[in-house]
């Protein structure tokens, strides 16, 4: 009997010792289909990059990534799947998200249950402030437009500006036309285009008749960029003596291929290029390619993924794998990074934001591949424009 | 004013052109045979993945890819009304939706493992790239192209469908098949050819639209309202219904999307609502 008693405790000791080697599930919804369903790929990849370059920080401390599919912009779905992976799964964090109203309605369930939520990619600017417990690593619109704007004003007289008709697009607008004007630029219009629209024609067309110097798109890239491109050069924007300019996202890099040479020249401001030579990036293409094919390339949202892994790593290094959801805020706050492949990046401990520089490229070949070249740094250690400006 | 009422009528045309086009291959299958295919997109994906591989990896001109996607679908096709469709012809609508839709699900994924995630890339050749240019306005070459081509599918068609014998027979066999066999009408080999045509058609439009709705894995469900709207607003058991359906909704959309952009996005959705409330049977039906 007592022999019993002493084998259960040890066994109890021992499950218990099973427990402490501790296991950290992190609920990761994505878009795998729907619109866009194609980035979604390039987030989970980015992510089991960096856990498998980084495995043996770790501790022993064991990372599940519980995948989900948001379908798109898709607000209930995306909110249901994050309840049910707090609810049912108990994730101790929750992470991705391609579009922004999906980031929104994801917002009270990580207030509520107090789940850290990394955002890796949905870049409206609000999203941050509609819960203490969301942290990105990935940009804002206005991060780009806003240096994107001011710019223009200093090559061009006259913007028109084209946006998909959501969250991001408005702030995209928004900013470029705040940089634009600021700088002395003048606005010939604005228009805003549904999300999913198949024929561009008609918005090129309004366009091409307006006559500005410069047309600025943004569009939430993907297969969307291509047509827009292709549109563009089919209704002979260019040779009207129209610029295109936009954020990255109209010359997201996996597109360019398919682009084709219409896309040459195109001038973008961003965060990221799979192109850019500093060495960090170098290494990080590399180890991509390496592990998904030689063909692959890393684009805006692999990179977002990636310094979101590296964030929650260092959450796990820190605290051994046992996550306090207030003690892992703190470190997501002063998290941060000189050597991520875009370069130096830190979070801002108020807005909980991503700090980061804004490049200047254009669309140039590169040995025989088209490729966004990094021109200039335009804007260093951005915080979002858009909460400075509400100060 | 005028030259913008010029722009807006080409382009509408021209982006009816492209509805029409892809939708084509199902105003036979469905609008014809009155078979409830779902799956139309997934032979129009079919298609443009025939047309890129054709033109990037095959290096094939591209006429004789087009040539080669049509050809290839409705042979592919022809396989799988023998093995899956001819045996639902007569089953109930129920079956159709839901045996096509599960065929929609089933391509995506194979799709996807075979092409990947990014669109397949397509690049139209130097003669349709550019700009044709008439009284002062420039005219996208490709889509004049898409415009006349689809004209003469259109003027095939209907010769083939009102005044042919082929076109007498499959009419006969729609309305009603067993007396269409009663009196000697080989039906099976008559579906047969019918729905390779269709399908054929299907991948011809897909591969014709490829340049501007981008082929990827996840088109059979993006486009199939589109598909569904040219084909239901124009009316069952006609041709020249979802042409002038087609023609309708693309014209209407663009001129909205132009001068009123705000209310861009669901015009085509409120137009397809108010016609079938006004005609229940599409604009041209002769069967609900």
């Amino acid at each position: 009997m007592r022999m019993q008693k002493i084998a259960l405790a040890a066994a109890l000791a021992l499950s218990a010792t099973a427990a402490t080697a501790q296991t950290v599930k992190i609920g990761f919804i994505t878009s795998y289909s729907g619109l866009n369903g194609n980035l979604g790929p390039y987030m989970e990849r980015a992510v089991r990059l960096y856990l498998k370059q980084h495995e043996n920080e770790l501790g022993g401390v064991k990372v599940e990534l519980l995948t989900r599919d948001d379908t798109g912009p898709n607000p209930d779905k995306a909110r249901q799947l994050a309840q049910e992976l707090v609810v049912r799964d108990k994730v101790n964090l929750l992470a991705g998200v391609i579009f922004t109203p999906n980031a929104m309605a994801m917002a009270p369930v990580a207030s509520e249950a107090k789940v850290p939520f990394v955002i890796m990619n949905a870049g409206t600017s609000v999203i941050t402030a509609r819960s203490p417990y969301i942290v990105r690593t990935s940009f804002t619109l206005w991060q780009s437009s806003y240096p994107l704007g001011q710019w223009a004003s200093k090559k061009f007289k006259t913007a028109y500006s084209l946006v998909s008709d959501f969250g991001p697009g408005h702030d995209s607008e928004e900013a470029f036309e705040k940089g634009f004007t600021e700088g002395g630029g003048k606005m010939l219009g604005k228009v805003r285009v549904p999300l999913q629209n198949p024929d561009w024609a008609a918005y090129m067309q309004r366009v091409k008749d307006a006559k500005p110097d410069v047309l600025k798109v943004f569009i939430p890239a993907g297969k969307t960029a291509t047509a827009v491109m292709k549109n563009f050069s089919e209704l002979g924007l260019d040779k009207a003596g129209i610029k295109l300019i936009g954020p990255g996202d109209i010359t997201t890099d996996e597109e360019l291929p398919n682009m084709g040479d219409v896309a040459l020249g195109v001038l973008t401001v961003h965060h990221y290029s799979a192109g850019a030579t500093r060495p960090e990036n170098k290494a990080f293409v590399e180890a991509w390619k390496k592990e998904y094919g030689a063909n692959e390339t890393p684009n805006f949202v692999a990179v977002g993924a990636y310094d979101g892994a590296a964030i929650i790593v260092e959450a796990i290094k820190q605290q051994k794998g046992k996550l306090d959801p207030d003690k892992t805020m703190e470190i997501f706050k002063h998290w941060k990074n000189p050597n991520s492949p875009r370069g130096p990046i830190a979070i801002d401990p108020e807005t909980r934001d991503i700090v980061q520089n804004e490049y200047l490229r254009e669309v140039k070949k590169v040995g025989g591949q088209l490729a966004n070249v990094e021109l200039e740094t335009v804007a260093t250690a951005v915080k979002d424009p858009w909460k400075q400006f509400k100060k | 004013m005028l030259s913008s009422v010029v722009s807006v009528a080409f382009h509408g045309v021209a982006y009816g052109m492209i509805l029409y086009v892809i939708s084509v291959g199902l105003s036979v299958t469905m609008g014809l045979m009155g078979f409830i295919n779902l799956a139309h997109g997934v032979f129009a994906m079919a298609g443009g993945y025939i047309l890129s591989t054709a033109m990037a990896r095959m290096g094939l001109p591209f006429p004789v890819a087009l040539l080669v996607a049509f050809v290839a679908v409705s042979a592919a096709s022809i396989v799988l009304e023998r093995l899956l469709y001819s045996r639902l012809y007569t089953a109930g609508e129920l079956s159709q939706v839901l045996f096509s839709i599960g065929l929609i699900l089933i391509s995506m994924a194979v799709a996807r493992v075979v092409y990947g995630n990014l669109a397949a890339p397509v690049f139209l050749p130097d003669y349709l790239r550019g700009q044709v240019h008439v009284l002062g306005r420039d005219f996208p070459t490709y889509r004049v192209f898409l415009i006349v081509f689809s004209a003469l599918i259109i003027i095939g068609l209907w010769f083939g469908v009102e005044r042919t014998r082929w076109g007498a027979m499959v009419r006969a066999a729609v309305d009603n098949r067993g007396m269409a066999q009663s009196v000697g009408i080989n039906t099976r080999l008559l579906f047969m050819t019918t729905f390779a045509l269709g399908s054929g058609l299907a991948g011809l439009g897909g591969a014709l639209g490829a340049d501007i709705l981008p082929v990827q894995w996840s088109y059979p469900f993006e486009h199939l309202v589109y598909f569904l709207i040219v084909v239901a607003v124009g009316g069952l058991g006609s041709l020249r219904g979802p042409f002038l359906a087609a023609l309708l909704i693309g014209v209407a959309d663009t001129a909205c999307k132009y001068w009123i952009p705000e209310f861009g996005a669901f015009l085509i959705y409120a137009a397809t609502i108010g016609i079938l409330l006004w005609r229940p049977m599409g604009l041209f039906g002769v069967r609900a």
